[in-house]
């Protein structure tokens, strides 16, 4: 009996859980459609008082939308955008959805299109689920351009990459040169073997190596495979170590792998040194000049210009200096020229430059950024 | 043909001798193609980054004599060695001794609670760890707040995994005590047999006065503890903590077991057996990268070799067996 009593408790809890939940979704649904219905009826008056706005401060209204709060990357990269369009007296809004998925974006997207915003800049969570709020974003008259992380090319004008595969396989090998010495064996550690930019930025790097006499001297004995944990990277650096005594470098574009290896090659005083993409946080402890450091220098993007050039290119959509086409130039304040070109999927993209170097020098300053 | 029937049955007459003859066959051919394997370096390496597997496995020993099974022991791991993390972060704690033991209550608790849930309210181990093993996981990541701690934040901790006594790295050492203890528990305690007893026969045991849902309750405990300290363990080993340690690993934990003859049914296993499995597969992962197999095929040889000790095994077993009811029959 009193178990009978028991589940009908249960169910009629779930049931009354399901009615609230379903509730609070309908709500939420029905209020977004009112406001993407309000915001497309009065999308021209709408633009006309922001533009009131936007003239009285010397500027328009630039909105970015980064993947997540709570991310120091993230915030970063708005640091950068909210710097240069405030510099150029526009106004610079900030979004940070409350969690890393495309249903957040669209919603703070709608936001954006119903207060009317010039440009919005995203840094997107997903490739395709953004493609109908940022298609009505842009038939709202709004220029949109992606960050970080593309969409699908319908849904952007031009992509701000911050990382052209050619240009990290270019650092990534004059770096393995300089720190070899110009002639050795030298090795990679990446994360798994099925990792997409993993071996994008491998290819690129053996492609650079075979296209220059210069590093004719130098020899990839072999590629290994942590599969971005420390247990498996730490055996794989190990197992590099015992197998080439001869190994001066080894190169490891993955965050995980390069600590691993960073850490096994100071604990064993080890001549072998490292570069590679990782995070300063992590590896402050391994990068210095002097024998007691494993790791020379090492790269990765800097958010902050990563922020910066989004807001050139805003602000270079919002007053038509390029369109997004291939081919169209601007200048991006003291960050100088940059190109339109095709990208991948068909869309077009801009590339950052090359990756940044974090060194002895600068590590100190980086560290507690992210 | 009388010796050779001897020979054979002396092999077969132990599980762990003919673990013991695999282990010195990879052994064998791994130097012949590697000779920088069987240095002491590379072994001290191995045992160093093998050590929270092989400790963790002597916990899952426990568990799976009773017939049960723990998935939650990485993500115990995890929220353990991600509180150490964070305590060094923010400079709470920077004593070593006692953030091991704040890793080790850690997971004592986690453990208990496992425990009670499966012990007390009766259910299925494989459920109730599943659970945790997503709740423990969150915990990590919730109090990481996307904040890993590195090399940098962790001070003198690191030092605990780099430095040696008598030659012996710390590491090492503590794997070695937790191995002693644990052998002359199971094989000449109380507590010891007790577990046995309820992973052979709950029924039995219970009749004969033991009572066997406390005995469950101190093996997910004891499982939950080792857990704890590995936390600890592996962000010293590897200089950093993150939210994402040892992700999937509990399976290595129980393959560790199930290759050195530990039944998944219960009853049967011996910590012997443990140290036998977990160094195979410590073996096996140091190994593969070291004699030259193409990357893509590392993981297919690895399962391979699991299998195939395993299989040697189960005959081993049912020759045992065989060996046994003959001599009853006589």
């Amino acid at each position: 009996m009193k178990k009978k009593l028991l589940s009908v408790l249960l169910c009629t809890a779930m049931v009354a859980t399901l009615a609230v939940g379903c509730g609070g979704g309908n709500d939420g649904g029905s209020d977004s459609n009112a406001d993407s219905g309000s915001s497309t009826a009065s999308s021209d008056s709408g633009d006309d008082a922001d533009s009131d706005g936007g003239e009285s401060s010397g500027g328009g209204t630039y909105a970015i939308v980064t993947k997540s709060a709570g991310n120091p990357f993230n915030e970063k990269t708005a640091e950068g955008f909210q710097e240069v369009i405030e510099a150029a007296g526009g106004t610079a809004i900030v979004k940070h959805p409350e969690s890393a998925t495309a249903d957040a974006q669209v919603s703070v997207i709608q936001s954006l299109i119903s207060q009317g915003v010039d440009s919005i800049c995203i840094a997107a969570n997903d490739e395709n689920a953004l493609q109908a709020a940022l298609e009505e974003a842009m038939d709202a008259g709004i220029k949109v351009c992606c960050e970080d992380s593309k969409t699908n090319p319908d849904s952007r004008q031009v992509f701000v990459n911050q990382a052209g595969v050619q240009e990290i396989g270019q650092a990534l090998m004059d770096a393995v040169l300089d720190i070899s010495g110009g002639e050795g064996q030298w090795a990679v550690l990446s994360a798994t073997s099925q990792a997409a930019n993993q071996n994008a930025w491998i290819d690129a790097m053996k492609e650079v190596m075979e296209s220059d006499d210069k590093y004719s001297g130098l020899e990839l004995v072999e590629v290994a495979y942590g599969d971005d944990e420390p247990q498996k990277s730490t055996d794989q650096t190990q197992a590099l170590l015992a197998k080439y005594p001869d190994l001066k470098v080894i190169c490891a574009p993955t965050t995980v792998g390069i600590n691993a290896a960073a850490k096994v090659l100071q604990d064993e005083k080890s001549s072998v040194k490292l570069t590679g993409l990782g995070l300063p946080s992590e590896m402050a402890e391994y990068i210095g000049d002097d024998d007691d450091h494993s790791c020379p220098y090492m790269y990765l993007w800097n958010p902050i210009d990563l922020g910066r050039l989004g807001a050139y290119t805003s602000m270079a959509l919002v007053d038509g200096t390029i369109t997004g086409a291939e081919g169209d130039k601007f200048t991006a304040g003291d960050m100088g020229d940059y190109e339109v070109i095709a990208a991948d999927d068909g869309g077009t993209e801009m590339i950052l430059g090359a990756p940044f170097k974090f060194d002895a020098s600068n590590i100190d300053e980086w560290k507690d950024v992210y | 043909m009388k010796e050779n029937k001897s020979i054979l049955k002396k092999i077969t007459d132990s599980r762990e001798a003919s673990l013991f003859i695999v282990l010195i066959v990879l052994c064998v051919v791994i130097s012949l193609r590697s000779p920088s394997f069987m240095t002491l370096k590379s072994i001290s390496d191995m045992l160093k980054n093998n050590a929270v597997i092989m400790i963790m496995t002597l916990g899952m020993l426990g568990v799976l004599l009773i017939g049960g099974i723990d998935i939650s022991i990485a993500s115990t791991l995890a929220f353990s060695g991600m509180s150490v993390g964070m305590l060094m972060k923010y400079s709470v704690v920077q004593n070593t001794f006692l953030l091991f033991l704040i890793a080790i209550g850690i997971g004592a608790l986690c453990g208990l609670l496992v425990g009670l849930i499966i012990s007390k309210g009766k259910v299925l181990p494989i459920i109730a760890t599943m659970g945790f093993m997503y709740i423990y996981r969150g915990l990590a990541y919730i109090i990481a707040n996307s904040q890993w701690a590195s090399a940098e934040n962790l001070g003198t901790f690191k030092d605990f995994a780099l430095g040696s006594v008598l030659g012996i790295n710390n590491v090492i050492i503590v794997m070695v005590i937790c191995y002693v203890i644990f052998f002359i528990v199971m094989k000449w305690t109380k507590i010891g047999r007790m577990v046995y007893a309820v992973g052979s026969n709950r029924e039995a045991a219970q009749i004969s006065g033991i009572n066997t849902s406390n005995v469950e309750l101190m093996v997910y405990t004891v499982m939950g503890t080792l857990a704890g300290l590995c936390g600890a363990l592996a962000v010293s080993i590897y200089s950093s903590a993150q939210p994402n340690m040892l992700y999937g690993r509990e399976m290595d934990v129980i393959a560790a077991c199930v290759i050195g003859g530990v039944s998944m049914t219960g009853g049967r296993g011996s910590v012997a057996g443990a140290l036998l499995g977990s160094l195979i597969l410590a073996i096996i992962a140091k190994a593969l990268p070291l004699v030259g197999i193409e990357a893509i095929a590392q993981n297919t040889v690895k399962g391979v070799i699991i299998l195939v000790v395993i299989v040697l095994n189960v005959i081993t077993q049912r020759m045992m067996d065989k060996n046994n009811l003959k001599g009853r029959e006589m």
